[in-house]
């Protein structure tokens, strides 16, 4: 059975911009994207330990939405979590829905 | 079996015997022992003046010169050769080697030719032929003293040049009537005169050099010309044409010109069959060359016959030369003087403009034969590879000004594009479409072509049109614009935001390339703060934080000190800030001091101190100016001539904020003793007893550059307006990422080009740059003052949206030299499973 735990409210994403959030013990980066689609991924960078996906840029390639690791630039898949510059690494994802005007997210 | 080469004399043409023929000896017949007298392996003669001018000697290196790495080859730097005993087939060196041979050859070069005048070996006297010369003529420069040329040909020019960099006012003497007289005719003589006039050059035609005078010192104090009058000089550098070195010919018994070099067949071939000559030291049929192409000719020559290849004998030679280096333009070639039976010329002058051209044809004034080109050579790239064949057009449609001219479609395949390296059009557009070239990088590295004096790489980039590659210039999949193309197009529709401009002229969502260029263009022209509504999703983190991110994800804080001065009040204010945070504190390369590992939510506490007392953003994380770094000038050091505190203050205050395409820094130095590093900045100033000199293009990233100098002896209003133009002029024609040193390379006509905008105003913007900067100065604010009083943007730094104060477990530190430093990183944990339990346990 999944559970949804509660994050923020909705009002406090902006469209194309990410947001870290803390999930159990877990860092999770949130994004809105720009047609108000809701994608979670793990916040740890893959290549360098650091926290900090939640602060990539968001935008896609050829359709499919993406962010940018601020930190040496790879591109991961919002979708899948797949890095798309190195397929060998990849981020976690998390189910995450918009529930009256909250965003919540599952552990899976 | 491999037989062994002696090459003797590693300059630019036994180099390139070396290796070409390496590159083809696939099965290793020959080993190579190369002896170079001078102590550096070879280096391009052709750019030597470029030594002075912001090259460094490795830049000047020839690419491969490094045979270390080849068994097959050794080189002896240092060492000559002193004697060839033919019967024996043994080369003696200076250190006394006997090196036995089966082929050698000859590639000595020429020596500087010294006219016997009374005084001619006096310290003082110099020669401009090797790196060493020139670093006896730097070290023996007086600022602002005159220096004597004596010889007004090409490389005299050259040399007079470097004076004027080196500080000095050249005078340049030259018996003839006219400077360059082999190159150029009367009416060009004329101009040139003009033009070489305007740039401070004294000039003594049609006179000869008495004697050169010593002063008390014994030193060089002056010059007597012909007519008894003399002028005064702290140094002279002879120019005066160039001889042959044959000097192992003769006692090796081996035949020499009449006048002079090493008397060699068409193949290259001495009177011993197993010896050739090549380079400037041969005299093929009798004559000598002194360019580089026909070396590299007869290079070619000589290693068909080692290799056995179907010998081609040495063509007749193209004679083209085009003045580098003096900012004026001056190209002669093919038969320049009309020497031909019947040869017409097609004269076409403005004195107003400064500009001479002169077309040679035969006489039937359908065939080029040669022409001269002065003030303004940018046909030459097109009109000497016609040398010889049937205009295509009407003579005087040829010399109208650049764009009006013929364009390569009238090249006919076989036309010889880069004489240097023997390169016709059809080698070019077969490369291009062979291996499917894309820029006139592929181009170099596939043929060669441009890859010496550099005239021929116009016609490279036409060549690539031509063939249809039209070099992509678009910024990332969602633009097909270039950075520049899109500034103007949103400088011109007044486009405020990154989704208007991506609807009306791009496609998708944008990217990590394109978002944070456009928001660096919205910024440049002042469209609001950087963190307004949706700007603040196209930043790179470090704008978006307002901070520089760090290997472990925390950031530093970099705040502005002008010019690297600072009361001791703030420098306090800094000490505590960074106890307080437990930050790691340094002390910068740019006179700043750097705050590390502050947290995302730590940020704003930490600006607010800062702020509170009087600092304001350092902007050390955005692509814009970064620090103007000083040395003390007048204020304190006994050398300095001008205040460089003051006036790099003045400069960091008036562009802090701007944002460029690339990070941007600045120096300025009180003297010429250099202490600000000023030459290795985007712009750099330094002082001299006349005002500043401004530099521009330095610190080429990966590629380590030095600036070159744009304008002299400005004062402080002149200085700051060129500075406006310039970085103005960068910040709208500059690629995404571009930094100075690129943009200037890649301009057509490159830094001479940059000083036509920005100091003689060709285009008629400087106004409007002007203007721009006017208003970027009046724009600006704090952004950090922004950002705290903003509640929307301060609710952006915490650590996590849903637990603001819980700090991020990625993070942590450990101690050192008293410090904190980043701590190991912990790669993430994988959640765990229920079925990897056992496992852990
Ligand atoms: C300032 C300047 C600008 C120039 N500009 C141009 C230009 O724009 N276009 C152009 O085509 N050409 C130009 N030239 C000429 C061009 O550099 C020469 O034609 C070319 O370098 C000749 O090559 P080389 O190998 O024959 O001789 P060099 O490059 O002179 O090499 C000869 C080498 O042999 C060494 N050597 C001599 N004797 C011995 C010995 N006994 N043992 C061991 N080593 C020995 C010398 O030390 C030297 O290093 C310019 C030259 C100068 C100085
Ligand atoms: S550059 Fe000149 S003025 Fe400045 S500190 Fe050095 S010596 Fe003094
Ligand atoms: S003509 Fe000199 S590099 Fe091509």
């Amino acid at each position: 059975m999944t559970t949804w735990h509660p994050i923020c409210p909705w009002e406090a994403l902006a469209p194309a911009c990410g947001v870290p959030a803390l999930l159990a013990a877990e860092p999770v980066a949130l994004f809105r994207t720009h047609d108000d689609e809701l994608y979670a991924v793990g916040n740890v960078d893959p290549f360098c330990g650091a926290g900090v996906m939640s602060r990539g840029i968001v935008g896609d390639r050829a359709g499919e939405p993406t962010v940018a690791s601020p930190m040496l630039k790879q591109v991961f898949s919002l979708r899948t979590g797949e890095c798309l510059d190195d397929p060998a690494a990849r981020l976690p994802t998390f189910p995450v829905r918009r529930h009256d005007e909250m965003v919540e997210i599952a552990v899976p | 079996m491999t037989r062994t080469l002696v090459v003797i004399g590693h300059g630019m043409v036994g180099h390139r015997l070396v290796e070409q023929l390496r590159a083809r000896d696939d099965a290793g017949t020959w080993r190579v022992e190369i002896l170079a007298e001078e102590s550096r392996a070879a280096y391009d003669r052709v750019a030597l003046s470029s030594y002075l001018d912001g090259k460094s000697a490795e830049d000047l290196g020839l690419a491969g010169s490094d045979f270390l790495a080849d068994p097959l080859v050794r080189l002896r730097l240092g060492c000559g050769a002193a004697r060839i005993d033919r019967a024996a087939r043994t080369v003696l060196t200076t250190d006394g080697t006997e090196l036995g041979y089966d082929a050698l050859v000859l590639a000595t070069g020429s020596r500087p030719f010294v006219p016997p005048v009374p005084g001619h070996d006096l310290d003082g006297c110099h020669v401009y032929r090797t790196l060493d010369d020139l670093d006896g003529i730097r070290d023996a420069a007086v600022d602002g003293a005159a220096g004597v040329v004596i010889g007004g040909g090409l490389l005299g020019l050259e040399a007079a040049n470097a004076l004027r960099l080196l500080g000095m006012r050249p005078h340049v003497v030259e018996m003839a009537p006219r400077l360059m007289p082999l190159q150029v005719d009367d009416g060009g003589g004329q101009v040139l005169a003009g033009l070489v006039g305007d740039l401070g050059l004294a000039l003594h035609c049609e006179t000869a050099t008495n004697s050169i005078i010593a002063g008390p010192d014994g030193r060089v104090a002056g010059v007597e010309l012909g007519d008894g009058s003399t002028v005064e000089a702290e140094l002279v550098v002879f120019s005066a044409g160039v001889r042959p070195r044959d000097e192992l010919a003769e006692p090796a018994g081996l035949a020499r010109a009449e006048r002079g070099g090493v008397l060699v067949d068409d193949r290259c071939r001495t009177s011993d069959e197993h010896i050739w000559a090549v380079g400037e030291c041969a005299a093929v049929d009798g004559r000598c060359y002194g360019l580089v192409a026909p070396g590299y000719a007869m290079a070619e020559v000589v290693v068909r016959q080692l290799l056995d290849l179907d010998g081609a004998a040495f063509p007749e030679p193209d004679m083209s030369t085009k003045l580098k280096l003096l900012g004026v333009d001056v190209a002669s070639f093919g038969d320049a003087h009309g020497t031909a039976d019947g040869a017409l010329d097609v004269v076409h002058a403005n004195n107003a403009a400064g500009t001479y051209a002169k077309l040679v044809l035969s006489d039937d004034a359908r065939v080029l034969l040669g022409g001269v080109l002065v003030g303004d050579a940018s046909a030459y790239a097109t009109l000497r590879p016609l040398v010889g064949r049937e205009l295509p057009a009407p003579p005087e449609r040829l010399l109208l000004p650049a764009g009006a001219g013929p364009d390569a479609g009238a090249l006919p395949a076989d036309a010889v594009v880069c004489s240097c390296n023997n390169v016709s059009k059809a080698d070019i557009t077969g490369a291009i479409t062979g291996a499917a070239l894309s820029d006139v990088a592929g181009v170099k590295a596939c043929t060669r072509a441009g890859t010496s004096c550099g005239s021929c790489v116009p016609m490279l980039k036409t060549l690539l049109g031509e063939c249809g590659v039209a070099p992509s210039r678009a910024l990332c999949e969602h633009f097909e614009q270039s950075r520049s193309e899109l500034f103007e197009i949103i400088r011109v529709t007044g486009i405020g935001t990154f989704s208007e401009l991506i609807g009306k002229h791009g496609r998708g969502l944008g990217c990590d390339l394109c978002k944070p260029a456009v928001a660096s263009i919205l910024a440049s022209l002042g469209r609001g703060h950087i963190l307004d509504g949706e700007q603040a999703g196209l930043q790179d983190t470090n704008d978006r934080f307002l901070a520089n991110m760090q290997r472990n994800g925390t950031y530093s804080v970099v705040p502005r000190v002008p010019g690297g001065e600072i009361t001791p009040d703030k420098l306090i204010v800094l000490g505590e800030v960074a106890r307080d945070f437990e930050l790691y504190t340094k002390i910068t390369g740019g006179q700043r001091i750097d705050l590390f590992g502050a947290r995302v939510e730590q940020l704003p506490l930490i600006w607010r101190r800062l702020v509170d007392a009087g600092f304001e953003s350092g902007h050390a994380y955005g692509k814009a100016l970064r620090t103007v770094k000083s040395c003390v000038g007048t204020d304190w050091c006994r050398y300095g001539v001008q205040d460089s505190v003051a006036m790099a203050i003045r400069l960091e205050l008036r562009y802090r904020g701007l944002r460029a395409p690339h990070k941007l820094k600045s120096g300025v130095s009180g003297c010429a003793r250099e202490c600000a590093e000023a030459r290795s900045k985007d712009f750099g100033v330094i002082a001299t007893d006349r005002g500043w000199n401004l530099y521009v293009g330095g610190n080429g990233g990966f590629t380590p550059r030095h600036a070159e100098l744009l304008a002299a002896d400005l004062d402080d209003e002149q200085l700051i307006r060129l500075v406006d133009r310039f970085l103005m002029f960068y910040v709208r024609t500059a690629d995404r990422l571009q930094r100075t040193a690129a943009w200037i390379e890649s301009l057509d006509g490159g830094l001479e080009h940059v000083r036509e905008v920005v100091v003689d105003d060709s285009l008629g913007i400087a106004a409007e740059l002007e203007a721009a900067m006017r208003e970027h100065v009046a724009g600006y604010a704090d952004e950090w003052a922004g950002v705290l009083a903003d509640p929307v943007k301060l609710s952006r730094f915490v650590s996590f949206v849903n637990a603001p104060d819980a700090p991020d477990p990625t993070i942590s530190f450990v101690a050192e030299r008293g410090q904190p430093r980043p701590g190991p990183v912990v790669l993430p944990m994988p959640s765990i499973r229920p079925d990897s339990e056992e496992v852990l346990a």
